[in-house]
């Protein structure tokens, strides 16, 4: 059984890593990339619906909102694999 | 009511409920002075880092700092909010799952060392009373303002109120008096910022008003204030003047920063379980974002009412407000031209500008300047006091608990008691405010520098070595105190040389490729993680027990 578990337990940190990475990636990309290496080009369009110019929008409200819901979704996507792989703590102490 | 009477009644009770909870809440373990008994719901968790983390300066200054900014504000708004994602994805789970007390009780613990352990209760309590003497400063400030005491006896009085539920109550009073700072503060930040909405866009949400239109113009509210601001000589509001790559840093150093800071870490240790630690990180998100939305708003909104109303108007016919804040100080006028006409104008302006407004007068100011009920400039002082007391406590609280905990408990003295250390962390705690009102009183001339010196450290020293401890099993002793050491030192050197002194050299061209001192932490951390993994790599790796508990803390419970 403890072999088992410790291949469990890697596989559990494989999928972690790879969710973490993946939300990584959209934060950096909302922030860095939409709010700052990308600002100007973003400017000459405005967000659809508003006067926002869009690069700004993304700086100083939308990275915001996005960091939000990331981690949300990262809490119910580990919510879901500590069930999957039967280390979540709603099952006992 | 007048504006004071308003403001004494609404301090008055805030201060009354805040002591109410403290007796209500008193500790009477260490686990629940230092981490509340674990007993802390997520949601309430959230309310209160959100309160322990928006400080004197998030309330009061950060909508005038992107107000005269722009763009470049920025750096504030994606900083301070970014962190989070980091530390919900990367650090709070598994520190919870390791369930110390303090940080360094996780740096010595994990890289299996006392000198790691000291090396962080150094950084701990430099980092923490940097960034305590300005909200006691904070304090002092909004009663010298408001009600007229002296600024001293106002830091006197913060004092007093921390002291006692800080003491008291240790982690458990902190908690729940911060949860009811919370819905203070960010009552009295969201009211004026609706009224002002409504003012200038006719739209109640400022979220919304801010991407709307300008009533008075009937042009966009954006492109109003670009078009002002080019008129007048100063930069297009909606770009900047940094440079793009120290945007990029800054922003950086703040978010790393934000995720290393000591009194924001152990506020996950307060819930009950890991899961708990991860949501609490998206609710104390949610709850700091409401303000850090509203904030550019305001700094539109504040921006363009203060062009409107006092550019070109001659000095003899200004609103009321005007000469109420002059009498402060706060606001500047000196006729240069001697036309008799205030002349407010950027660095492209041919003329000269003849305007000085501080940063806190934007959130200060704004219910005279859009001329609100008295009851809302109360408001907003005793929302100052809340931001600025909450984070006090929480920071007081890292103080004390490194000192009982970590030097006493874990290094100096092990056989202590329990009831020894719980006296311990009191008397730690009583001695921190002590030290945190001579602080207020007696402040460095260069508070603003300092914080920045407190981001650029968390981010150089603890961020890179929790990270690579918890994701990295092979990092050692060795390569974290090195690492650490050496992160501190380059960012400490850069920043002491450019603010402290060599101040006159402190511009792009001197700068390092033009990243600026709020930038170096970035830097910093960058070669703390270099030197870290490099270092580890030649030296032998960590002990077995080590290794397991590095397993254990990646998985929320383990399968018997």
């Amino acid at each position: 059984m403890p072999e088992d578990t410790t291949a469990r337990h890697k596989e559990y940190w494989r999928r972690n890593i790879r969710y973490v990475g993946m939300l990584l990636a959209v934060w950096f990309l909302v922030s860095f990339g939409f709010g700052i290496l990308l600002v100007e080009p973003l400017n000459s369009v405005n967000l659809p619906g508003t006067a926002y110019p869009l690069g700004f929008w993304f700086a100083q409200q939308g990275a915001i909102y996005v960091f939000v819901v990331l981690i949300f979704v990262y809490v119910k996507l580990m919510n879901g694999l500590d069930q999957e792989f039967g280390v979540s703590e709603e099952d006992g102490a | 009511m007048t504006a004071q009477q308003w403001t004494l009644a609404l301090v008055v009770a805030s201060f009354a409920l805040y002591i109410g909870i403290a007796i209500r809440s008193r500790a009477s373990t260490t686990k629940e002075f230092y981490v509340a008994g674990t007993g802390v719901s997520p949601l309430a968790n959230g309310m209160a880092t959100a309160a322990d983390w928006m400080s004197a300066a998030s309330f009061l200054g950060m909508a005038g700092l992107i107000s005269f900014m722009g763009y470049d504000g920025s750096v504030y708004l994606m900083g301070w909010t970014g962190g989070y994602v980091l530390l919900a994805l990367l650090l709070a789970p598994y520190l919870r799952k390791f369930g110390a007390f303090t940080v360094p009780d996780f740096v010595g613990d994990r890289y299996y060392s006392q000198t790691a352990r000291i090396v962080a209760v150094v950084c701990a309590i430099f980092i923490s009373f940097t960034y305590v003497a300005g909200q006691m400063r904070g304090v002092g400030i909004v009663f010298g303002r408001f009600l007229e005491v002296d600024i001293d006896v106002g830091v006197y009085i913060g004092m007093a109120v921390v002291f006692f539920y800080a003491v008291l109550g240790g982690m458990k009073g902190i908690t729940y008096t911060q949860v009811a700072q919370y819905c203070v503060l960010i009552f009295a930040y969201l009211v004026p910022a609706i009224f002002l909405s409504i003012m200038v866009t006719g739209n109640p949400i400022p979220q919304l008003g801010l991407g709307g239109v300008d009533l008075a113009s009937g042009m966009p509210l954006l492109e109003r204030l670009n078009g002002l601001n080019t008129e007048l000589g100063f930069t297009e509001y909606t770009s900047g003047t940094k440079s793009m790559l120290d945007v990029f840093f800054i922003t950086t150093a703040l978010m790393v920063g934000t995720a290393g800071l000591p009194h924001v870490i152990i506020r996950f240790y307060t819930v009950p379980r890991v899961r708990d630690a991860r949501v609490s990180v998206g609710w104390a998100l949610v709850f700091i974002a409401l303000l850090y939305t509203t904030a550019p708003a305001i700094a539109v909104f504040a921006r363009t009412n203060l062009i409107n109303s006092i550019s070109e108007t001659p000095y003899s016919e200004v609103p009321e407000w005007f000469t109420t804040w002059e009498d402060t100080g706060l606001l500047r006028f000196e006729d240069l031209n001697g036309d008799g006409r205030i002349q407010f104008v950027g660095p492209n302006s041919p003329m000269e500008n003849e305007l000085t407004v501080d940063n806190d007068i934007i959130v200060l100011a704004n219910p005279e300047i859009a001329e609100l009920p008295n009851w809302v400039i109360g408001l907003v002082a005793a929302g100052g006091l809340a931001a600025a007391l909450s984070t006090a406590a929480g920071l007081l609280l890292v103080v004390s608990s490194a000192v009982s905990h970590d030097l006493l408990k874990r290094s100096l003295m092990p056989e202590i008691s329990e009831r020894g250390e719980l006296l311990a962390a009191r008397f730690a705690a009583a001695a921190a405010v002590l030290f945190a009102g001579y602080l207020g009183t007696h402040p460095p001339g260069y508070v603003a520098q300092v914080v920045a010196f407190a981001f650029g450290l968390a981010a150089s020293s603890f961020f890179p070595i929790i990270i690579l401890g918890i994701f990295s099993k092979r990092t050692t002793r060795e390569g974290a105190i090195v690492g650490m050491i050496s992160g501190i030192a380059l960012t400490g050197a850069y920043i002491v040389w450019f603010t402290l002194m060599h101040p006159e050299l402190s511009n792009a061209d001197n700068w390092w490729f033009g990243i600026s001192p709020q930038g170096i932490g970035t830097v910093g951390m960058l070669l703390n993680f270099a030197v870290t993994m490099t270092v580890s790599r030649f030296t032998p790796e960590p002990p077995e027990h080590v290794q397991r508990m590095v397993d254990s803390i990646r998985v929320p419970r383990s399968v018997a």
